[in-house]
């Protein structure tokens, strides 16, 4: 009997059973995902806190305490579920006594491989870049994944200068990836040897976020020198 | 071949996925996460772990189903069971640690392509009972597993002198970097299937000498 003769001689199954089992099939794993989704979403949370402030604690060193915010336009705002137009997120790092010690960005550019995923500590008293960590990247091993091993390119972000210019408008001098060896300014980052996308996605990836973000942050900086109060932090002591 | 379809449950249901029938090194199925995520051991382990669980999880569900299923949609089906035990091992996953989650990266959604999982749902879940299913998933799962490591292993030894993520050499070892990328993966597995092979025909041919002598 061919393979033809074999279905045709097969009963038909009725829509009946197959629509059935399906739906059945469907709602069963729509039950198993939510439940699952429910019981796991407050480790899942819970690590991705701790992941976020163990970067926040490294690029604004001596920190103990995290705030969210977000700055406008209009000035600086405790962070929100819901985004406004035109504001960007940052995280604000302060000691045990409650005074800023620096804030952090998220940035990211176009490596060579994929994109690389950064956060940035600045520091207002210096107005400088104290450090970065490398939060996401696919970059080839051995070669650009050296912009977290290397010691001499990571010394670039011991205090990489992103000044504001006199008008507060834009930085005073953007910041510039050369050439491996021939860094002459507290602006500039000099490239790996052999990474040298990699390096360049580095420093385009700070320059973005930091000549958009500073001019907008500087000037109200001061509303958040302190820990203030416990509103402004909105329910975080209770999560912390 | 012809299996026989009993219900009993030797050593051989378990036996067969470890080495026999492994999914990798006998079948060659799962390439993409064999060649892809074997960077590391703790990667391999991880991977061959959370694949062994859907292998079992929806081994079980599709053969309590298995009377239930119309033919016509089976396929269907056991997608959305594996893809349901998948999305489950992915929110796992991201609990317990979110660095592993960033390592395998892709590759834990794309257990639901993995052809072995659908190969074992088709061929033996949807024909034996729960026990027999999850028995031979079991033997599958941990053969994957082993694979995913004997590549994990020599490749994290060589390409970055350490072993679950301790250092072996000190520092004065050179890394063999070839190892981590891509093409380390086709070497290293290239190197297994051949000595796997290697160890087939030397025990065939014993077996045929050993038939020769009886005689």
């Amino acid at each position: 009997m061919s393979v033809a003769e074999e279905q045709l001689q097969q009963p038909a199954t009725p829509a009946g059973p197959m629509i059935r089992t399906l739906m059945g099939v469907a709602m069963l794993s729509g039950l198993l995902v939510v439940l699952t989704f429910h019981f796991t979403k407050p480790y899942i949370d819970e690590n991705q806190r701790r992941a976020i402030e163990a970067a926040l604690f490294q690029v604004v060193p001596g920190a103990v305490t995290r705030r969210d915010f977000m700055v406008t336009e209009k000035g600086i705002f405790p962070a929100t579920e819901k985004k406004q137009p035109g504001d960007m997120r940052f995280y604000a790092g302060y000691d045990d006594k409650g005074n800023l010690l620096g804030i952090a960005a998220n940035t990211r550019a176009q490596g060579y491989a994929n994109l690389i995923h950064l956060l940035y500590g600045y520091d207002p008293v210096c107005q400088c870049i104290r450090g970065i960590k490398v939060l996401k990247l696919a970059e080839t091993p051995g070669l650009g994944d050296k912009i977290i091993t290397d010691p001499v390119f990571v010394a670039n972000f011991e205090a990489l200068d992103v000044r504001l210019a006199e008008d507060g408008k834009a930085l005073a001098n953007e910041i510039v990836t050369v050439k491996h060896g021939s860094k002459q300014n507290s602006w500039e980052i000099d490239a790996i040897s052999g990474a040298t996308i990699s390096s360049k996605a580095v420093g385009k990836a700070l320059n973005e976020s930091a000549k958009v973000l500073l001019p907008m942050l500087v000037p109200h900086l001061e509303a958040i020198v302190t820990i203030i109060d416990e509103q402004v932090t909105g329910g975080e002591a209770n999560n912390m | 071949m012809a299996r026989k379809q009993n219900n009993t449950i030797t050593w051989d249901t378990f036996s067969e996925g470890l080495w026999r029938e492994n999914p990798v090194f006998a079948m060659l199925l799962g390439m993409c996460p064999v060649l892809a995520v074997t960077n590391s051991a703790i990667n391999a382990l991880a991977m061959g772990v959370a694949t062994t669980f859907v292998l079992l999880a929806s081994g079980i569900l599709i053969s309590l189903l298995r009377r239930q299923i119309p033919k016509q949609v089976r396929i269907a089906t056991y997608i959305v069971i594996i893809a349901t035990f998948v999305t489950i091992v992915d929110y796992s996953i991201q609990a317990i640690s979110l660095d592993l989650y960033n390592a395998l990266g892709a590759f834990i959604q794309l257990i639901v392509v993995n052809c072995m999982i659908l190969g074992r749902a088709e061929a033996y879940a949807s024909k034996n009972r729960p026990l027999k299913a999850f028995v031979n998933a079991l033997g599958m799962g941990a053969g994957f597993t082993f694979a995913l490591l004997c590549l994990g292993v020599v490749r994290e030894v060589l390409g970055a002198g350490k072993l679950f993520g301790f250092d072996l050499f000190g520092p004065q070892f050179e890394p063999w970097v070839v190892m981590v990328l891509p093409a380390g993966g086709f070497i290293v597995l290239g190197a297994w299937l051949l000595l796997f092979e290697w160890f087939k025909q030397r025990k065939a041919l014993s077996e045929s000498e050993a038939v020769v002598e009886a005689r």
